[in-house]
């Protein structure tokens, strides 16, 4: 589905990924794992064309994703759920669903898509005309993964959706991938919550300044000695 | 469609009827009273102009660039070239969206926003007035020019209106209404969702498939055309256009201080903010400097006087009520009225 080759990106004389390559098949979850500073969240913003890639080639479906503008990513089928969240703070929790469906395509099944969004999480229509900013933790990542969904992508990027929540919430917050999983999107997710995120997912790239160290299977990894040195402290 | 409440159907009649009200009242001095309205409603359009864009995080110090350009184009296309304002204005106008997107695109490209935005529209403000004073064997320099009068009275081809001030005054609230519109039509307008949406979050906007840099080009267009048009009437209507008047950077603190005082989200806020500051200013002005008592006092420091103080309210009112006037009373009055339907639950439960 998504095929990235020798993809270098950076910012000004910075550069923060150096030859990254990988793949995400259609129904598949998919983590890229890594410490802070790793390139992760360079990863995502490359894919979803917030950052211009400087070499290398990304193809959505076999559609080349190099010369296509951010706001246009979307049409791919590509939804961006940003690091910590990126919701409108001061717009209600509806009202960011909404912009969610602000593409033309997506704005004629605006109330079908939002159905579906209160329907799987039932706690955002609770909280519908609450502003985004006044929830917690844990309820804005609800609401940021329901603004992702309401434009129906195919893939999904989720940028640490664990980031700055409490070890509960984090349960939570991984029980809502799951879920998404289990409804047929595709997941990209980019985590330094290493075990958590294994659990979930079926394959992980490991990212190291910049570069890909090692992938496999989500078993494979986390048997990894490398990984488990590493990332988990054992 | 916008349906109108019977509270603002009393208030259009009201602003319908009110050249005959003043004729009524102060039959004496009608044409100082009609020309301080004619100001106030011209000054409502070009500030509701300057919010439509304000509203959305874009604080803009090049609206007095915009409004000298349509106020300068028409009268020098009218004084040199003998085209009619009617003609000339549309020119202006479309002079000043293309100079509002040369300015915008780089700028929202490279996402120069908050105080660097201010910055280069502050540059441009600046550009503009130095073009002015730079040609001025057309332009008059820094000591402005006038329309070439057409006849002696109304003229409806040279769109000369200033001799008859009850015509001017329609022509005013016409101009203002049309504005008030303007902000309701962008208010409803997916673009205002948009527009917020990128000012809270501009990197989750663009991921949620808005084209930020589009987005703002056409409120930064729209709000342009606004001025420039206000500032060509205004011109009309004073029959002289200057550089401190209609174009530089004191226009351009003057509408920005003016909507934040008024309230920057409320769609009458900027006329509510045209209204206090030009009675305000006008206050002082004739207060201190008809002053004998003050003139004896400082002598001719007190000529400025006014103007210090005007500053210094404008200080005080943006510190103190950050939403403005309107928005601060609107405020005060939904809180009111939550309490209200607090005590009245409370009485029946």
């Amino acid at each position: 589905m998504l095929a990235l080759a020798n993809i270098d990106a950076g910012y000004g004389g910075f550069q923060a990924l150096f030859g990254v390559s990988m793949s995400v098949n259609a129904g598949e979850a998919v983590a890229v794992l890594g410490a802070n500073g790793a390139g992760k969240t360079t990863l995502l913003r490359v894919i979803s064309g917030l950052l211009p890639a400087m070499r290398g080639e990304m193809t959505m479906e076999g559609v080349s994703l190099r010369v296509i503008a951010p706001h246009r990513i979307l049409e791919t089928g590509i939804a961006h759920v940003p690091e910590s969240r990126r919701l409108f703070p001061r717009l209600s929790v509806e009202a960011n669903l909404k912009m969610g469906a602000f593409v033309p395509a997506a704005r004629k099944r605006f109330a079908e898509r939002l159905d579906y969004v209160y329907g799987l999480f039932p706690r955002l229509k609770e909280r519908r005309h609450q502003l985004a900013g006044t929830m917690s933790g844990g309820e804005q990542q609800m609401c940021a993964i329901g603004r992702a969904l309401m434009s129906g992508p195919k893939l999904v990027l989720l940028d640490e959706p664990s980031m700055g929540l409490a070890p509960v919430v984090v349960a939570q917050v991984f029980e809502l991938v799951r879920r998404i999983r289990s409804e047929g999107y595709t997941v990209l997710i980019v985590e330094q919550n290493v075990a958590q995120v294994l659990k979930v997912a079926d394959r992980a790239y490991l990212l190291e300044v910049g570069r890909i160290k090692a992938s496999g299977s989500a078993a494979e990894l986390l048997a990894s000695d490398e990984v488990r040195r590493a990332y988990m402290g054992i | 469609m916008i349906r109108f409440s019977p509270a603002a159907i009393i208030g259009i009649v009201a602003l319908l009827l009110l050249p005959f009200a003043v004729r009524f009242f102060f039959a004496a001095s009608e044409k100082y009273y009609l020309h301080l309205l004619i100001q106030i409603l011209l000054w409502s359009f070009i500030y509701t102009g300057w919010s439509l864009m304000g509203r959305f995080g874009l604080t803009s110090l090049g609206h007095g660039a915009f409004t000298g350009i349509g106020a300068y184009t028409t009268v020098l296309l009218w004084n040199f070239a003998g085209l009619t304002p009617w003609l000339g204005i549309p020119v202006g106008v479309v002079l000043s969206v293309i100079v509002a997107l040369l300015v915008g695109y780089p700028c929202f490209r490279l996402r120069i926003t908050g105080h660097y935005f201010a910055l280069m529209t502050l540059a441009l403000t600046e550009f503009v007035r130095l073009c002015i004073v730079g040609l001025r064997d057309y332009t008059g320099g820094s000591l402005g020019t006038q329309p070439r009068r057409y006849g002696d009275g109304v003229s409806l081809y040279a769109m000369q209106f200033e001799p008859d001030r009850v015509l001017s005054y329609y022509v005013a609230l016409a101009l203002w209404a049309f504005g008030i519109w303007m902000w309701l039509k962008v208010d409803r307008s997916m673009d205002r969702y948009a527009l917020d949406a990128a000012n809270q979050d501009e990197d989750a906007a663009a991921s949620v498939g808005i084209d930020v840099t589009r987005e703002k080009l056409k409120i930064t267009g729209l709000s342009a055309a606004m001025c420039a048009l206000g500032g060509a009437i205004y011109g009309q209507y004073q029959m002289y256009i200057g550089p401190d008047t209609i174009a530089g950077l004191g226009v351009s603190l003057n509408i920005v201080f003016a909507v934040i005082a008024g309230g920057l989200w409320v769609p009458l806020g900027p006329t509510v903010g045209a209204v206090f500051t030009q009675l305000l200013s006008e206050t002082l002005r004739v207060g201190m400097q008809g002053s004998a008592t003050l003139r004896d006092w400082l002598g001719s420091a007190a000529l400025a006087l006014d103007t210090a103080v005007y500053g210094l309210l404008l200080v005080l009112f943006i510190i103190y009520m950050p939403k403005g006037i309107l928005g601060t009373l609107m405020e005060w009055r939904g809180r009111r009225k939550r309490i209200a339907d607090t005590a009245a639950v409370a009485r029946t439960g």
